[in-house]
């Protein structure tokens, strides 16, 4: 189908008759997710300072191998090659991390943000080619439900973590750490199970789906969680970087948790 | 409110054109649409726009409104700041004709790209069929749709890279979703929305949704399920073999 002739054509970079402050988004989510960023790899690296009592942080969860009481399979194992950084979150925050990546929601906001693609609705890009999901390297971002499944084990382990949190050497207590591991397993849940490709999953997939009243159900509930995907994803964020930050300064010494119970 | 604005409209053809400042008394509850009309009567009897139902369901008045692609029958006056110049263009994605009608033909000969509506056997034999509304209600929501192709003119991948000849744009997608999702429906698109008409193209940016008079959720309930459907029959042989076995 011939392309038809436009008058506008060639606009340069961020030119827009947009009065409104177009630009604020997409500065707010390159500063959100830069920082996040920043801060996780950071966090990651350190292998120090990740569990206290009985909390563990988010990002080292599930602990496969390491130095801490939580670790499903004992310390570093010798196969380990000695010429890569050991930290127990480098073997499992690819997961949540590429999921993030892939994610539908994600994909549309840092694309405006970091890559221009466009900078806003209705305003004038930096480049004139384009190749979008269909090509080489995006179109591997159709292997989202991929790492949607790998995320629903790393998040059934954020959830005993959270069980067990409550659990102290003592018996059973609530410390405000075990709260803060509560809600982040709440606000995780509330954005794995609101993903796209899981509301697909369950039930997108039927054209008839009244066949299915089980998958229905669960389509309507994901349905219901998926409008707003947008707040459960930056709330989700903030919130395991939070969760990160808590146990690490608690295990520092330099927060005290405090006990409810 | 203020009792005058200024109206900024683009003038001119295919061959080019700019903008020409108008004054017109406003009063409240005007549109956008109501000043271009007085404008039209009182200073401007040759500007040319398209208009109809003057109630946001024909579609006919699209244009872009400060910047953004709005109807201008649904854009209320009180809503924007008249102490500017309220800009007003045609949409760019598509041709102009002349001020602010565009030529949005090219939407319609796309759409006939789409294969057509087939519907699978009479389940009775009276030649009719039984549809439960929980299986229709998905693809109603698309019937929504005013052809107004807002959602196709602030769309990047044809506004600012002209792949009209290989990507059909979100209005097409969601009427190619109204067809794929309906649960009488025979005919496979899947193949076709990923090689033919290029869905890969769109890149999730929701300025299609954001922009819908109609409120169709076009990103999250047509594009995102087709991309989804893409996805089963071409990027997850998992899925593939657990339905094999």
């Amino acid at each position: 189908m011939a392309a038809p002739d436009v008058v506008w054509k060639d606009g340069r970079f961020g030119q827009t008759s947009r009065r409104d402050p177009w630009w604020f988004s997409p500065s707010a989510v390159l500063l959100g997710l830069s920082t996040f960023l920043v801060y996780s790899t950071w966090a990651a690296w350190q292998n120090s300072h990740y569990t206290f009592g009985p909390y563990i942080s988010p990002f080292y969860s599930p602990e496969i191998f390491g130095s801490s009481p939580h670790a499903l399979f004992g310390p570093k194992p010798r196969w380990y090659p000695s010429f890569l950084h050991f930290s127990p979150a480098l073997l499992v925050l690819w997961i949540p991390g590429l999921f993030r990546f892939t994610c539908y929601y994600y994909r549309g906001a840092y694309y405006k943000s970091f890559w221009a693609d466009p900078p806003a609705c209705a305003v004038s890009e930096p480049r004139k080619s384009y190749l979008g999901e269909r090509s080489f390297p995006l179109i591997l971002q159709n292997f989202h439900r991929y790492f949607l499944r790998l995320s629903y084990l790393v998040w059934a382990f954020l959830a005993y973590d959270a069980v067990m949190s409550f659990r102290f050497p003592n018996g059973f207590g609530v410390g405000v750490g075990s709260l803060v591991l509560v809600v982040n397993v709440v606000l995780l849940g509330g954005y794995v199970f609101g993903c796209h490709a899981f509301r697909h999953l369950v039930g997108g997939t039927f054209d008839r789906i009244s066949e299915y009243p089980v998958r229905h159900k669960l389509y309507d509930c994901v349905s219901c969680l998926n409008r707003g995907h947008m707040r459960w994803a930056w709330a989700s964020l903030f919130w395991v970087g939070f969760s990160d930050i808590y146990v690490r300064l608690c295990s520092m010494g330099i927060w005290h948790d405090w006990r409810i119970l | 409110m203020l009792t005058q604005a200024m109206f900024r409209i683009w003038r001119g053809d295919p061959a080019g054109g700019g903008f020409q400042d108008y004054v017109t008394p406003v009063e409240e509850g005007m549109v956008v649409l109501d000043a271009v009309h007085r404008i039209q009567a009182q200073q401007a009897p040759d500007l040319a726009l398209r208009w109809n139902c003057k109630a946001g369901k024909c579609g006919s008045c699209s244009a872009e409104i400060n910047g953004m692609p709005k109807l201008m029958c649904m854009t209320r006056l009180s809503n924007l700041n008249l102490e500017m110049p309220v800009i007003l263009e045609p949409m760019h994605t598509f041709p102009v004709i002349r001020d602010l009608v565009t030529d949005v033909s090219w939407n319609f000969r796309a759409k006939k790209t789409i294969k057509e509506f087939k519907p699978r056997s009479p389940d009775l034999p009276d030649g009719t069929w039984r549809m439960q509304q929980a299986d229709v209600e998905r693809v109603q929501e698309f019937r929504k749709c005013i052809e107004c192709f807002l959602c196709q003119d602030v769309c990047h991948v044809l506004r600012e890279h002209h792949k009209e000849d290989e990507f059909i744009g979100p209005r097409l997608l969601v009427y190619a979703a109204a067809l794929e999702m309906h649960p009488l429906d025979n005919e496979d698109r899947v193949s076709d929305l990923r090689k033919k008409h290029n869905i890969g193209y769109c890149n999730i940016t929701t300025c299609c949704r954001q922009v819908c008079p109609e409120s169709i959720t076009i990103t999250e309930n047509a594009i995102i399920p087709l991309k989804e459907r893409v996805v089963d029959r071409f990027f997850d042989p998992l899925k593939q073999l657990f339905h094999i076995l």
